[in-house]
């Protein structure tokens, strides 16, 4: 048969690229199980990526300013076409992801998946998960309400009760002594680029080592 | 598939995946692209006609001072301009008219009308123009700019608040 030209470009990038191979190891593992409490790692990495990219799109209009902030989320909610179905889906994946982040924990400790060899996995799932958390907390500042404002004051009153290094802590959360335009700026930079950073660097690690150990053994009656 | 009517259903789901996966890269498409172009897209408001001022109130042979406000409104921040300028009426005739802007045509300074000299004055280097709007003396490279005017039954007087380069 003769091969049409798409195969052939195909071929020559597999060739070089190795993408059938990349293709049976990543997505073509064997999932002996086969149960639904196994999709909510993909789940998971899902919503990270639908986070990232609406993300990426709000960040086209919101100005990380006090003078700006709030009025550039009501131009995106009223005035930008599909601006409100964008933060719709970044407000609501945001919670849904902690949410889901959670359950899948959940599962790896109900069926012991932490164990040998995979503590290292669960070790990183749980930087994961104060990753996830992290964004949350410094996401829920940006839209710079009044519901925003307090929560942070509250949520860095509670980082600032650490014994002896509390006062320290709470400073370097807001860039000073008080909620101010350095807290937003810096609560910004976290949320998109150094969370960001650091959960991409995680996750790569988190899923060679699942693409590496494969699905664990679920206990029966004997284990 | 070859020689048959038949859809196969390897053929079946091909299509029915492509036909799926077309939807949802619209839904998702669509309203990226919306978002992303939703301020090149917005009507332009500038050119909206104003009424400065009414033809009972001015006399002819004199030019007479009006200014208004234009309120430009880039995503979420309005800015307000004044704008300024003068109505000339040749005539009785209440279509006899010229409306001069009062932004001198050298480096942007109001100019103002001064009646023993009978023409507009540019407080910044020392300039003039006649009640034409022409260049009497100084440094401006050009006449006036003029407005585009309507005038209706009642006399007011509205013009397009976009500066035309003068003749």
């Amino acid at each position: 048969m003769q091969s049409t030209w798409w195969k052939k470009i195909f071929a020559w990038l597999d060739e070089r690229l190795g993408l059938n191979e990349l293709y049976k190891n990543v997505l073509d593992r064997p999932e002996p199980l086969g149960t639904w409490w196994n999709t909510l790692g993909s789940a998971s990495l899902f919503l990270f990526l639908l986070q990232g990219a609406t993300g990426i799109f709000l960040t086209v209009y919101y100005t990380p300013s006090p003078d700006h902030a709030y009025d550039s989320i009501q131009y995106i909610m009223n005035d930008v076409a599909f601006g409100w179905l964008i933060r719709g889906i970044h407000h609501w994946g945001a919670s849904l992801m902690v949410l889901v982040v959670f359950i899948h924990m959940l599962r790896t400790f109900v069926t012991a998946s932490y164990k040998y060899p995979r503590e290292l996995t669960w070790l990183v799932g749980v930087g994961l998960l104060l990753l996830t958390i992290g964004m949350g907390f410094t996401g829920y500042l940006l839209p710079w309400h009044q519901m925003a404002y307090w929560a942070t004051t509250v949520g860095t009153q509670i980082a600032g009760s650490v014994p002896f290094l509390g006062d320290f802590i709470l400073k370097s959360l807001r860039g000073g002594p008080d909620l101010s335009a350095l807290t937003l700026q810096r609560f910004f930079a976290a949320h998109i680029w150094i969370l960001p950073a650091m959960l991409a660097a995680l996750i790569g690690v988190h899923l060679y080592l699942i693409i590496k150990h494969g699905e664990s053994h679920f206990p029966d009656k004997e284990d | 598939m070859s020689g048959s009517n038949r859809v196969s259903r390897r053929d079946f789901i091909k299509v029915t995946t492509g036909a799926i996966g077309g939807v949802i890269a619209a839904g998702v498409g669509i309203p990226s692209v919306g978002y992303l172009l939703a301020p090149a897209l917005r009507e332009d408001k500038a050119g909206k006609p104003v009424l400065v001022a009414n033809l009972a109130n001015i006399p002819v042979g004199i030019p007479y001072p009006f200014s208004f406000t234009v309120t430009k409104v880039n995503g979420w921040e309005r800015t307000a301009s004044v704008f300024g300028g003068f109505i000339v009426r040749k005539s009785e005739s209440p279509q006899d008219l010229l409306i001069l802007s009062s932004r001198c045509t050298h480096l942007s300074c109001r100019v103002n009308w001064n009646e023993e000299a009978k023409g507009f004055v540019c407080p910044c280097h020392d300039a003039m123009f006649d009640i034409e709007g022409k260049v009497s003396y100084g440094p401006p490279p050009e006449p006036l700019g003029h407005f585009e005017y309507e005038v209706d039954a009642e006399g007011n007087v509205i013009i397009i608040p976009i500066e035309k380069k003068g003749e």
